[in-house]
């Protein structure tokens, strides 16, 4: 496989971001953009890595085998992630997954047939007031159960993009991984879709009903004491 | 129906960085200067850098990341005039269980971090910073992004800042899925484009950090906090908290209660005012074990929901404020069952350099396994106890120490719930069919 000058153009951008000699701070980023162009990270994506910043195959495979992200086996459109970490599995997180993997008929890291769901059980996604946490794409699917997680996966089996709670509308994974690579929101409205649910804003909208407020602040407070400096 | 909050502990909320969350366009940068944003960078630059530092160590504000280390003194910590470029890297990398005041902020209030980030490599004397987000956050990294660029286009970022002859490139860089990368160490190895390898320590990053280069390592809420503390000062910062815990702190509440959520109070709230605020406990769950910090920090159960959540108090009840990452667990909740999949998760994000941790989390799984099966002996106990033995203060880093926090805890509190599984009491939570095989 041969990447177009495109992507090679794109991967040499990457690397300007970082002090000169220190180009192999690039090569995360660069697997996430290889991973935009072939779904996974492939052996050609590893080499290309390798040449463009001077390291070896193996260096870079050593890189994309240790992070969950790095994908080693072509993934579909969507990769649902459903969070097992204790206080999500608890609260019915670990039942979620085991519905999904009874329905899509796939288990962890393996993608269906129809090219279409890679399911995946997560650990942790910072998103513990929202538990259990399922994401599509990386965009949170706050307090989904079972039912709601097995119909958001059929409507996108449908060829439809249900909201996320949290996060943009969806993309697909490669897409997605081309923003993972360093490159901006290019759609507005999704840079504008919702960051907040009621669990985030609970306590400042609970100070706000009861005009409850921190210390008055006097701007002009002085940092240093200027007559003993 | 949840009862009110009594007013005492309403008037405890202190929203200081969730206050613009409730401005939902808060993180276009036109809402954010209307809501003072960028104030008190022009504020900070119109004093010398040493002179934050030392306002900074004033303040008393302490590290948001877990540790709670000064942040004043870190910033002290960088050799000026060595020659060196400095770096100041931002530790984004959210992953420690129950923790999810980060990317809350970083979502909705991204200025607020920038504006920081700009503050802090005036004072430290750094051209460019870093800010590593935990790859899986994604709408926080796009509205980093987008910030970055906004903050570039009014020439709060790049060259010559504010006409103060300093420059400054900020990079959001996405990690790629692994917890070890928010050890700080491993974070800067990761972001060199290593596997996420913690370093040995000294030399510190202080003085060889990203690139071997003095380096300032901050948490996002450690840095977001700076704007505030520039614009309302030493002493009202202080104020805000306890004595030794300066300012607020964002309590993140999760599990058996009412309104799971983010509740920003004064440092030293008490679990059972938060709770009270949260609206108690859910419907039939009665408080029985929580943890102040994480899953890396010990468990507490119903005899300490009075003690003030603030670093010094919690230290003193055995356990580690951490994060204020408080998930709350009840008599329908086993701590046998939480603390081992905890240790699968230790296990599963261990770096493997270090035997005690990669050995040890890999055993202790097995040996949990065989207790919940129903196949546990005494004997496992020992074992337990005599594993974490081995990784407390003999890791190569933190994680290793994290990871006995809930055996040792749950085995202090709750060695009966252990024996009720061992001495078939209590029915085994896991088939025998589940110790066979390779996880």
């Amino acid at each position: 496989m041969s990447y177009p000058e495109e992507l090679r153009e794109q991967a040499r951008e990457i690397m300007a971001r970082y002090p000169v000699g220190k180009q192999r701070s690039a090569l995360l980023p660069m697997l996430h953009l290889v991973q935009s162009h072939d779904g996974y990270v492939s052996p050609e994506g590893i080499a290309l890595c390798a040449e463009l910043i001077g390291i070896t195959k193996a260096q870079v495979a050593a890189v994309s085998t240790f992070y969950t992200m790095y994908k080693r086996e072509p993934t579909g459109d969507y990769l649902v992630s459903v969070c097992t970490n204790t206080l999500c599995d608890v609260m019915g997180g670990q039942k979620v997954y085991d519905t999904l993997r009874e329905y899509l008929g796939v288990d962890h890291d393996e993608t269906t047939a129809d090219g279409k769901i890679t399911l995946e059980h997560a650990e942790c996604l910072a998103a513990c007031d929202y538990a259990p946490v399922m994401t599509v794409n990386y965009e949170f699917y706050d307090k989904v159960d079972s039912d709601q997680a097995v119909s958001t996966v059929q409507a996108l089996q449908n060829g439809e993009r249900p909201a996320p709670t949290r996060g943009a509308r969806l993309c697909t994974l490669k897409e997605l991984s081309k923003q993972l690579a360093g490159w901006g929101e290019d759609r507005p409205e999704a840079l504008a879709d919702n960051a907040q649910g009621d669990a985030t804003l609970i306590g400042a909208r609970l100070a706000a009903e009861h005009g409850v407020t921190a210390p008055q602040i006097d701007p002009a407070t002085p940092l240093v004491n200027k007559e003993n400096s | 129906m949840a009862s009110a909050p009594s007013a005492d502990v309403l008037a405890k909320l202190t929203p200081v960085l969730t206050k613009r969350w409730l401005s939902p366009e808060a993180w276009k940068i036109d809402v954010y200067e209307r809501l003072d944003g960028y104030a008190a960078l022009r504020k900070a630059v119109d004093y010398h850098p040493d002179e934050l530092i030392a306002f900074m160590k004033e303040s008393g504000h302490r590290g948001r990341g877990g540790a709670g280390f000064p942040v004043g003194m870190k910033w002290a910590f960088i050799p000026q005039n060595d020659g060196k470029p400095h770096y100041l890297v931002v530790n984004a990398d959210e992953g420690e269980p129950g923790t999810c005041k980060d990317l809350p902020l970083m979502m909705n209030d991204p200025h607020s971090l920038i504006e920081g980030i700009i503050i802090a490599c005036y004072a430290v004397r750094a051209e460019r910073a870093f800010v590593y987000v935990r790859g899986e956050a994604i709408h926080a990294a796009r509205r980093l992004r987008n910030a970055v660029a906004e903050a570039k286009a009014k020439g709060y970022l790049g060259q010559n800042i504010l006409g103060k002859g300093f420059n400054l490139d900020v990079v959001i860089h996405s990690g790629a899925g692994a917890y070890i990368c928010g050890e700080e160490t491993a974070l800067l190895d990761s972001l060199e484009g290593f596997r996420g390898q913690p370093r040995l320590r000294p030399p510190f990053p202080a003085t060889h950090g990203l690139y071997a280069s003095p380096t300032v390592i901050n948490n996002v809420g450690s840095i977001a906090s700076v704007p505030h503390i520039v614009l309302g000062g030493a002493d009202w910062w202080k104020s805000l908290g306890s004595e030794n815990s300066a300012g607020t702190m964002i309590y993140s509440l999760s599990g058996r209660v009412k309104n799971p959520g983010q509740y920003e109070c004064g440092m030293g709230i008490t679990l059972n005012e938060l709770l009270d605020l949260a609206g108690g406990m859910t419907d039939g769950h009665n408080l029985k074990f929580w943890t102040p910090g994480g899953s890396s920090t010990p468990m507490l159960t119903a005899e300490h929901a009075d003690v003030p959540l603030d670093f010094d108090s919690i230290a003193k009840a055995g356990s580690i404020l951490g994060t204020t990452a408080m998930m709350i667990f009840s008599d329908q909740d086993c701590p046998v069952y939480n603390s081992y999949r905890w240790i699968v998760f230790y296990a599963h994000e261990s770096c493997g350099k270090c035997t005690p941790c990669r050995e040890g989390n890999y055993w202790m799984t097995r040996v949990y396994r065989r207790i919940l099966s129903g196949q546990g002996t005494h004997a496992d106990l020992d074992t337990l106890l005599d594993a974490c033995d081995n990784l407390l203060g003999r890791s190569f880093c933190g994680l290793g120490d994290g990871a006995t926090s809930c055996v040792t805890s749950s085995l202090k509190y709750f060695k009966q719930d252990y024996l009720d599984y061992i001495e078939g009491r209590r029915k085994p939570l896991l088939k025998a069919s589940d110790l066979v095989g390779a996880h």
